[in-house]
């Protein structure tokens, strides 16, 4: 009886999987497209987690310690963003024609962090983000994993604040 | 017999032999009762060729030869002993040893060692290359195993036979060069294990006491690898 | 897409472009780019428009023309004005000044050595053509050799003009690429499958070489690969890029959609029953897969670790099938061969290594930059004549090629030839093309010691005498920076170098020491002097073994 492969659910309903799901798809769900995958996750997330990694072993049908290996191999990917807080500017073209390069201007007046660095007492790391599907919002980050739309300069200093004191 | 293996005749250690093309150096100079010193290979396992402890010199060639993976080739002509070879294989464990932090006298494996039994048998007697010290660790968390770091040599045998042998990959490389570490699963711990199935094999074809049974003593840290061959037969491998 | 459709693309792009006063070439490859060439290109757009001269003159972004010490770069007219340095703010001037005298402080005269010693064979388009546009290609003769080798040619005799030429591999091996075409052809599939890869995991730091024809002119590369598919059998190739060069890996997307699209590639390729697919696979920042079994293991979804070989690739490779793995800069120099012949490349360069080399000029010399030259060229041409000499006033010391698998080759080579076997003789390497010129200011310990440090980070670790040699023999070159080393240090250097070299499972390992083997030949004095002082007196240079 022919075996039918269900693939299994992405970890959220984040529109980015569906683009990780897409690359997946374009190389026939076969094992050795793992590294193509592994940077499309990069791309759409900035780095490598722990729940990335689970899905992309599931979704391939690779060993868990198999992707952990080639994660880790190649230096490109980052296993974790550095600092203790992350923002993630997204840079989708939605966001970038609201000002999303003004909103990183920004965070390194006053923080002395450029997008894809950390600060020196590795407090913030600050990524760029292709999409994270918050158009209407536009433009919008990710502080420390919570989506905020709409911001403008002052705020997203205010809000960059607020994550920094917890 | 793979279908397109002919059969040759070479020379090893100015004593010719016949041989398959499809067998290794290793695999006729063991036939023959010739020593070459190995650690990363274990008979049914797959070749890695990484101690680099099996070189052989070949006629015509100014490179050196791993005879686990080398396979045999009409008229080859080749000599497993040498000052040179002998020279490079203790500079080999040399660096084994002062790579981590292999301290026998503390280990539950000593007196049943892969790398101290060679060496003994390379009749080395200290280390000139700096000892590096890394701060390493142990992970205790399974029932019945216990990996250390300390001790390890990044052989692959523990990869390989959960690999091929067991099926369920649980173990693998991460990171590169000297950061090479074994890990299970997203290097995670062995007590939280998805995959592993405690089959022990792993235990077994380890050649150091990285990874060792917990609850053994000294003299009963021996391991038995005669698992590998009865189940070749087992599955219908030929040998 | 037929012959004659083929010559028609030519034709017509030929008279559009003819049919213009002025054509305004402006350099849009990485170096030029992160200059503001985009904002000069764009300003010349603009100005065009403005002055209603749309009609009269074409502008367009063309690849790599060389001097990027000097960019961003814009070219008029074939090379009658080239002018360097140019911003946003003087395209106003440059404009105006196309109908009368050239822009005098802007001009970057192309009677330089820079430009009339160059010999360009596999970067003859760069700089010429929009990297974007096929019918470019197609209008300079491209895909004319593939329709050549297709309907004129058999697989044999496109071989046989390959080993005809002499072309070795320029990847840094140097393997004559007849012969390895050759093996690959004859080679039996298990399952029928053969593979062409294209090595484009250029690692060397300083060598851009790769990056340059891949942005400049990637149907070339294409071409080539497509060429080497019909000569060994292979109807499937990979494009192995480095995830470092994105403007690369866009422009040779392009390509392949474009090409596809045009019958050029793909199914049917010219109306001739050959089919070939080709695939990126992005690198992802590990120099070991640069070396070919590695790269196969990359491709194949795993950690590039580089296995035992024989079996070689072109045997038993990508998943166990023979598989031709040649160089960026190999499969450029396929297409002008075919075109011209096999006979015609072994004119150029020495007895032993024909045609020519693309380097990469970097460090302590004027015109940093990407350089062709016939192989036999010397050093000194290639340093002081074309590269314009040691800027600063300051004396030459050594040149590096090869990158960390290579050698520092001192004042008294000056006038060798550069081919494989003079390179081989002073202890270096050909290597891909990075060619670091050295200044009196340089430390050649210290450049050891940066080398080192590169092979070690870099190491798989697969192997023992790569993975703690490389860390070993590092922490030996560190005490020599912090003068704590020992006569016994120097000792030990020395044998595990000679350990390293001859033990090791691949090229990375095999060719780590060599930074530091040439530096003690040729600057032993400097390890003296960073030797503690009142220690052991230092021992006479070791053997070295073969």
């Amino acid at each position: 009886m022919p075996e039918i492969i269900k693939s299994p659910p992405p970890p959220s309903t984040d529109k980015r999987w569906k683009i990780v799901d897409a690359t997946i798809r374009r190389h026939g769900y076969q094992k050795h497209a793992l590294i193509e995958v592994l940077h499309t996750v990069q791309e759409c997330f900035g780095f490598l987690d722990e729940q990335a990694l689970r899905y992309v072993s599931a979704a391939l049908r690779v060993p868990p310690s198999k992707v952990f290996g080639v994660a880790t191999f190649y230096h490109f990917f980052q296993m974790k963003p550095a600092g203790k807080h992350t923002c993630v500017v997204c840079m989708g073209t939605a966001c970038y024609i609201k000002g999303a390069p003004n909103l990183l201007q920004e965070i390194e007046a006053k923080y002395g962090v450029k997008a894809g660095e950390t600060s020196e007492d590795r407090q913030l790391s600050v990524l760029t983000a292709r999409c994270i599907g918050s158009c209407g919002l536009a433009p919008a980050a990710v502080f420390d994993g919570d989506v905020a739309g709409k911001l403008d300069r002052s705020e997203t200093l205010q809000r960059l604040q607020k994550v920094m004191q917890l | 017999m793979t279908p397109t293996a002919q059969v040759v005749t070479l020379t090893i250690d100015s004593k010719q032999y016949s041989a398959r093309t499809d067998e290794t150096i290793l695999e006729i100079a063991r036939q023959n009762n010739i020593f070459i010193p190995t650690l990363c290979f274990l008979e049914g396992l797959s070749g890695w060729g990484a101690c680099r402890m099996c070189i052989v010199e070949m006629k015509g060639s100014t490179k050196l030869f791993p005879a686990c993976t080398t396979r045999a080739a009409q008229d080859q002509v080749i000599t497993t002993d040498s000052p040179r070879l002998r020279q490079y294989r203790q500079t080999i464990i040399e660096m084994l040893f002062s790579e981590r932090n292999h301290i026998c006298s503390v280990c539950v494996s000593n007196g049943h060692c892969e790398l101290q039994s060679m060496a003994q048998k390379l009749g080395i007697t200290h280390i000139d290359l700096p000892y590096r010290f890394p701060k390493m660790e142990f992970d205790s968390s399974h029932d019945l195993f216990r990996l250390d770091h300390n001790r390890c040599i990044v052989c692959t045998r523990c990869v390989r036979v959960c690999d091929e042998i067991e099926g369920a990959h649980t173990w693998d490389i991460s990171g590169r060069g000297i950061n090479s570490r074994v890990i299970i699963d997203l290097n995670e711990s062995w007590g939280n294990s998805e995959t592993c199935t405690t089959c022990g094999k792993c235990v077994r074809v380890c050649p150091t006491g990285a990874l060792t049974r917990k609850g053994t003593g000294v003299a009963e840290m021996e391991k038995d690898q005669d698992f590998l061959s009865y189940l070749r037969m087992m599955r219908g491998v030929k040998s | 897409m037929t012959a004659a459709e083929l010559e028609n693309v030519a034709e017509i792009e030929n008279a559009a472009q003819a049919s213009y006063r002025h054509q305004i070439r402006v350099c849009a490859a990485a170096a030029c780019l992160s200059q503001g060439s985009d904002k000069v290109k764009d300003n010349f757009d603009k100005e065009v428009e403005r002055r209603g001269l749309n009609r009269d003159c074409q502008v367009k972004c063309v690849g790599c023309m060389g001097l990027c010490a000097e960019g961003p770069l814009v070219a008029i007219d074939g090379l009658e004005k080239m002018y360097q340095n140019v911003t946003a703010n003087d395209v106003s001037e440059i404009v105006s000044s196309l109908e009368t005298k050239p822009v005098e402080r802007l001009v970057c005269s192309t009677d330089a050595p820079f430009f009339k010693r160059q010999t360009r064979v596999a970067s003859e388009y760069c700089g010429l053509i929009d990297p974007e546009r096929i019918e470019e290609y197609i209008a300079a003769g491209g895909y004319q050799p593939l329709q050549k080798a297709l309907t004129e040619m058999d697989p044999q005799e496109v071989i046989d003009e390959m080993t005809k030429s002499g072309l070795r591999g320029r990847g840094g091996a140097g393997f004559p690429t007849g012969l390895k075409w050759g093996t690959v052809a004859k080679a039996r599939s298990g399952d029928g499958r053969k593979f062409v890869i294209c090595n484009g995991d250029e690692g060397d730091p300083g060598a851009f070489m790769d990056r340059s024809v891949l942005e400049s002119d990637p149907h070339r590369v294409l071409e080539g690969m497509a060429i080497a598919a019909y000569a060994t059998g292979a109807s499937l190739g990979y494009l192995y890029v480095r995830a470092e060069y994105p403007l690369a890996v866009k422009r040779l997307k392009i390509a392949i959609r474009q090409a596809e699209k045009m019958g050029v590639l793909g199914s049917g390729i010219l109306s001739t029953p050959f089919d070939f697919k080709v695939d990126i696979r992005l690198g992802a920042g590990a120099f070991v897969c640069g070396e070919e079994t590695a790269l196969i293991a990359s491709i194949e979804g795993r950690r590039g670790q580089p296995r035992p070989r024989p079996p070689y690739p072109a045997e038993e490779g990508l998943w166990g099938c023979p598989t031709l793995i040649n160089n960026v800069e190999t499969f450029a120099n396929v297409v002008p061969i075919i075109r011209n012949g096999g006979a015609w490349y072994a004119g150029i360069g020495t007895e032993k290594s024909k045609g020519t080399k693309v380097f990469a000029l970097a460090g302590a010399v004027k015109n940093t930059g990407l350089i062709e030259v016939p192989m036999g060229t010397t050093l000194r041409e290639i340093i002081f004549d074309i590269g314009g000499g040691i800027p600063g006033g300051k004396k030459f010391k050594a040149v590096q090629t090869g990158g960390p698998s290579g050698g520092c080759i001192p004042e008294q080579f000056l006038d060798m030839p550069v081919d494989y076997e003079s390179l081989g003789k002073v202890g270096s390497i050909m290597g891909s093309g990075g060619m670091i010129i050295m200044d009196e200011t340089s430390s050649m310990v210290d450049v050891a010691r940066f080398f080192m440090e590169f092979c070690q980070s870099e190491s798989c670790g697969k192997c023992v005498p790569c993975r703690v040699g490389t860390a070993q023999m590092l922490d030996l070159l560190q005490r020599f920076i912090d003068h704590t080393a020992t006569g016994r240090d120097l000792a030990l250097l020395e044998e595990l170098c000679d350990m390293v070299r001859n033990t090791s499972l691949c090229g990375l390992g095999m060719t780590a020491p060599n930074p530091v083997m040439s530096t003690l030949r040729y600057f032993r004095h400097e390890y003296l002097e960073h030797l503690q002082p009142d220690r052991d007196a230092a021992p006479a240079a070791a053997e070295v073994t073969a």
